[in-house]
Order: structure tokens, then sequence, then C-alpha cells
């Protein structure tokens, strides 16, 4: 067994120290692995895996709760949480404690059910929400050689999983015997739907240029540098355009602010969460923020170049905390957009998938394609921008040629 | 026939007969995920990594949420009083279980099947997608043009026609 | 038994419930989930067979399942939309009660 541990050192001992911090992971597990008896080694590596995912990103989660409820706050020109630091101190931390008596609340609040309820089914839904939501994390590339798995097929498994939420979404509505609730997964469940075909169009453009599934695939096709700049895909035009689709679509998968008509507060008390309390809504609302972060991942690697650096002169930084970096840099851009546009009604969100996103993706497929097979100098890039933007000045156009807007009225209370 | 194997069987049957014989419609319909669910697991035991994945997207991701939508619209979302077999039901489960005692018959004693257990072929997205440029072609954009027919269709037929009372009572 | 056998009876044993259900069932829904579970059980049937058959590199187990997975997807959209249409005139989605011609 101390050979397999030499032999490990061994593979690792000529890298330079900005690789060998690089890999300090993966280094770790291959020790790791090495201690351990052939038969076991497939188990522990797993394990390994799913402990690493398990600790970061719930650990992420609970940080970002509370970076949104003080940007939030500050949007709306007031203080967040900033009472608590460390727990039975006085230490203050600007607030960033917050998470601790949150969960601690949510913890040891009654658990209510209904008596009118379905209670399998009611006690199922948190959970079968939470899984696929971590199944999705397993595919990501979080850094150089940091894969959970690599599937041929990874992206195809994403959105695959992503589509089992939706079950849980009506499964939640419709147990709890509330109109409220299962008005609000239904309005849920049609968003989705509408919403996860522009984002599935947008990632078919990636997938065409680089020819290939697998999400290791696609961050090497972005991993060369000309003059210092990195070939990332959001900067070629159908990437730009695939990039905000695709964050556009992300934005209603998660339910998020402008495209939180389920959940909203003032519209429906909570959509099909009204009835959940304690322990179980927390289930809901990691599952809900840990799939706003998958998601987030997904489009870092299809269009921000997943780990790599956007410049050759900071490509010392570990891959793990380029990757970490640009995914809290777009939760920062929810949390923005979260607190400054107005919520969409349903008929307008709707609108919106159908009639403006789904044609401007297929017109960006167009786009993709006639970019990879003209010539390879500036003409492509003045060919490119100028069909989409044609194409979205008519789709916007026509959009709002329906809306009969009338002059702006007035009335008072007598 | 190894143990995942048997587990996943076992539970996508179970499912599969729950799905058939509970009385509330909606507890059918996620029965019915689950057996969905136990089948890509099947396919990816298989070796069928590309179907496996479509499965779920397709069928759970889709096709369920569809069954659950009908069921909503037609109102039958509550656990039905009267009987949920129809008339003459006992012919169907004898019916059902002569098919399966010829099929598992066949399979049991059929001299056709291969004997032994070739090396887990490798099916990738690329061979797939190749095959669906060349040899496969046809089929592949006659299936886009009855998807389309399919959602054309499915619109009409379940689109609410105004009813003429409304067109005629705005005179005012 | 080999594992070809036994993916054979699974497959089999699938396609009797879902007929069961399809011929025992009033509910009109629950008769087209019997169908698609019918259809499924045919699915895994190709599968078995290409992953313990002959030629497996020619895929074609795999091609027939892809397509017969997207036909499915059609056909239940389409007799869900015939259903509520049903529904609609007939107020009951009972299979038993649906026996009128004239509409």
């Amino acid at each position: 067994m101390s050979g397999n541990i030499q032999q490990v050192i061994e593979t690792f001992k000529h890298l330079s120290l900005v690789d060998k911090i690089d890999q300090l992971f993966v280094m770790l597990k291959q020790l790791v692995l090495a201690c351990v008896p052939e038969a076991l080694q497939p188990l522990v590596s797993g394990l390994l895996s799913v402990v690493l995912v398990l600790s970061v990103f719930p650990g992420v989660f609970a940080i970002i709760t509370v970076i949104e409820r003080k940007g939030l706050g500050r949007i709306q020109n007031r203080y967040g949480p900033n009472r608590v630091g460390i727990p039975f101190t006085n230490i203050r931390l600007c607030g960033f404690g917050q998470f601790i008596p949150d969960g601690i609340k949510s913890l040891t609040k009654e658990d209510v059910v209904p008596y009118a309820a379905d209670q399998v089914v009611h006690f199922l839904a948190p959970i079968v929400m939470l899984i696929p939501v971590l199944l999705a994390y397993a595919v990501l590339p979080f850094g150089r050689n940091m894969t959970v798995t690599d599937f041929d097929a990874g992206l195809l498994f994403f959105f695959a999983v992503g589509g089992a939420v939706e079950v849980s979404v009506f499964m939640a509505g419709w147990s709890s015997r509330n109109k409220y609730s299962l008005l609000g997964a239904m309005r849920a469940i049609a968003q989705m739907v509408s919403y996860e075909i522009p984002l599935i169009l947008s990632a078919v453009t990636v997938v065409m240029i680089v020819g290939s599934l697998k999400l290791t695939d696609v961050v090497a096709a972005q991993n060369h540098y000309s003059f210092g700049v990195a070939h990332w895909f959001v900067f070629t035009p159908w990437g730009f355009v695939g990039f905000i689709l695709f964050f556009i679509a992300a934005l209603a998968e998660s339910n998020r602010c402008p495209f939180d008509l389920p959940e909203a507060e003032s519209e429906i008390i909570a959509g099909y969460f009204t009835e959940y309390s304690g322990f179980k809504f927390a289930l809901f609302f990691l599952g809900e923020y840990l799939g706003m972060f998958a998601i987030i991942g997904l489009g870092v690697t299809l269009f921000l170049g997943g780990w790599i650096s956007p410049v050759s002169f900071l490509a010392w930084i570990p891959s793990y905390v380029w990757f970490l970096a640009k995914m809290i840099a777009i939760v920062f851009v929810f949390i923005w957009i979260r607190g400054t546009l107005p919520r969409l009604r349903m008929d307008q969100l709707m609108n919106f998938a159908w009639k403006f996103m789904l044609p401007l993706a297929l017109v960006n497929i167009v786009v993709a394609g006639i970019w990879h097979f003209m010539s390879h100098d500036w003409q492509r890039w003045l060919v490119c921008a100028a069909i989409i933007f044609g194409a979205y000045l008519v789709l916007g156009r026509g959009l709002m040629r329906n809306q009969k807007l009338g002059k702006r009225t007035y009335r008072f209370a007598e | 026939m190894s143990l995942p194997f048997l587990i996943i069987a076992f539970m996508t049957v179970f499912a599969a007969a729950a799905a058939m014989s509970l009385r509330n419609l909606v507890h059918c319909a996620l029965a019915f995920v689950v057996a969905f669910a136990g089948l890509a697991a099947m396919y990816l035991q298989l070796d069928a990594q590309f179907v496996g994945f479509a499965q779920i997207l397709v069928y759970v991701g889709a096709i369920a949420i569809l069954i659950v939508f009908a069921i909503l619209l037609t109102r039958s979302g509550d656990t039905p009083n009267k009987a949920v077999l129809a008339p003459g039901w006992v012919c169907g489960i004898a019916v059902s279980a002569v098919v399966f005692t010829l099929l598992g018959w066949a399979v049991l004693n059929s001299s056709a099947l291969p004997e032994q257990t070739p090396p887990a072929p490798v099916a990738t997205v690329k061979d797939i997608g190749g095959l669906l440029m060349t040899k496969y072609v046809l089929p592949l954009e006659i299936i886009g043009l009855l998807l389309t027919a399919a959602m054309i269709g499915a619109v009409i037929i379940a689109l609410k026609e105004p009813s003429p009372t409304e067109n005629s009572g705005r005179k005012t | 038994m080999t594992p070809l056998q036994g993916c054979l009876l699974v497959s089999a044993l699938l396609f009797a419930i879902g007929f069961a259900g399809a011929v025992t069932r009033r509910h009109a829904i629950i008769a087209l989930v019997g169908i698609e579970l019918m259809l499924n059980a045919a699915n895994l049937n190709f599968i078995a067979f290409w992953r313990y058959g002959a030629h497996p590199e020619a895929l074609t187990g795999v091609m027939f399942v892809i397509f017969s997975i997207a036909l499915a997807a059609a056909e239940a959209a389409v007799g869900l939309a015939l259903i509520i249409a049903i529904y609609r005139h007939y107020k009951t989605s009972n299979l038993d009660e649906v026996k009128e011609l004239k509409g």
C-alpha cells in the first residue's frame, strides 16, 4: 500500500507549484484512494466526490442567502441583516452569521401538515425535488480534471434531471389540497416547461460548434488564447445571444424574479410552498437555490469557459477558484435583477417565451451554423451580428405591435 | 443476473402494477413516473446511456406532466367512489396472463437466443448522430414532420371553441 | 437463466401488466397509460436484444428505441388532447359511458 502512495506522489512530483495548487483536490483524492484496498476503490472515489460537492455547495448556499438579503436591502435603501456574526459572542461580522439562526429556526419550527393533505405525496415532494438537483452537479467540470462523472452524454443528463424537478413541483402543489397551491404549481410547471425549450436550444448551439455532448470537451474547446484573451463562447455573436437567452431561461427555470409569479408573496401567498413549514420548507428552499447554482454552473461551463481564466496572464489562479468566482458573479447579477425588475404577469411571461425567445433561439442556431462554415476572418463576425440584430429587431417590434398600450390614467378614491 | 438488475426490475414491475391498479388517478400517474425511472435505470444497466437519459427527459419530464395535466383538466383528481374496473375485467386479466405465459414460455425455451454474453458495446453520441444523419435520415425527417403534425393536431383538438352565445350577447 | 432471458421476462411482464390495465380500467387516461407501458416494454425488448445479440455496433436497437420514444410522445399528446375534447363534450371520461356516435 505504501508503494501505491509512492506511485501517486511520483505522478504529481514533476508539476510546478501553480499546477500543484490547481490539482490539489485531485492529488488528495488519489492519495486517499491509494490507501484503500482495490475492491473498495470505486465506492470510496464516489463517496469522496459526493462529500466534496455536498460540503461546498450548501456552504455557498448559506453565504449567498445572507448576501442576497443584504444586497436586496441595500438596493431598497435599507440595511440587510447586520447583527448576527459568530453566535454567543459580540463579534458582528456585518451579519454574515445570519444563516446559522435561520437554519436553527427552520429545523425547530413545528411541521404542520394539513389534515386533508395526501400524507405520503406531501412528505415525498421535497425529497423528490432535492435528488435530481443534487444529481445535476455530477456532470459539471469544477476545475481541471475535476468532474464527478464525465458522461458521454453529460449535457443530456443535466437537462433530463432538470425535467424531473417539475414532477416534484406538481406533487407539492397537488398534495396540499389547497387551491392556491395547485394554481401555483400549475403556473410553475407551465413556466418551467415553456422556458426549457429556449434553454435547451441555446445550449444546442454550443453542442453544434463543439461537436460533443461531453462538458469537459466543451471547456477544452474554449481553452486557447488569442491576443491574451481566451476563446470563451460568449465573445462570439451567437455565443453572446445564446448566453443571454440561457441566462433569461435560467432565471425562469429557478423561479427567480422577474419570473417568480408562482411563488411570490403578494400574488399567491407562497404558491406550491404554502402548506410546508419547518424542515420541509427548508429543503424546498435549499433545492431551489441549489438548482439555481447548478444551472448557473452549466451556463458558466457552456458559455463562459468553465474553469478557464479570461486572460492568459491570470491563468496561475487555480481552476476551481475561477469556476466558483464566475458562478458567484452570475449569482450577484441574479440578485441585482431581483432587486431591480418588476414581476412579469403570467401571459406576459408565456408570450415572451414562445413568441420572442423561441424564434430568437432558432435564428441563433442558424447563425451558429453560418459561423462554423464561413471562412475564419472578420466578415463572419459582421454577417452573424447583422443577422442576429435583424432578427432581434423584427421579433421585438413584432411583440410590441400587439400591445395596445393606452394613455396612462389615474383613478383616485372618492 | 446481478443484484442491481433484480432490484431495479422488481421496483419497475411493482410500480407498473401499482400504476394500473390504484384508485386515485394522480397516484397512478406518480407510480407511472417511478416505473419510467426504473426503466431508464434498466437502460443504463444495459449500457444504453443516450436512450436512458432520453427516456427520463421525454417520459418523466414531458409525458408524465402531460398525463397529470390531462387528469386535472378532466376533473379526475379526486378518488372515485364508483367502480374503477370495467365490467368483464376478469377476461382482461385472464387474457393478459395467457399472453405473459406464452411470451415467458417462448423466452425460456427458445433455441434462437444467444448463449454467451458479448462484451459491452460502446454507443457514443457521435455514432448515434452519425447514423441519424446518414443511414436513418429519412426516418428522422419523417419523425420531424410527424411531431409537427401531432403538435398542431393536439392544439386544434383541445382548443376551446368560442361559444356562439358569447358573440351574440355583445350587441350594445 | 441468462441476463438476456431475464430482461425479456421483465419486458413480457410489463407488457402483460400494461395490457391488463388498458383493457380493464374504465378511465380513458389510464387506458392510454397502459398503452404507453406496452410501448415501453417493447423498447426494453429492443435494447436487450441490441445489448446481448449479434452486431451491436450497428446500433439498430438504439435507433429503433429513439424513434419509438419520439413516436410515443406524439401519440400521447394527441391521445390526451382527444380525451380532453371528449370530456368537454360528454362531461365524463368513463369509457363505458362514451358509447354513442351521435354528438
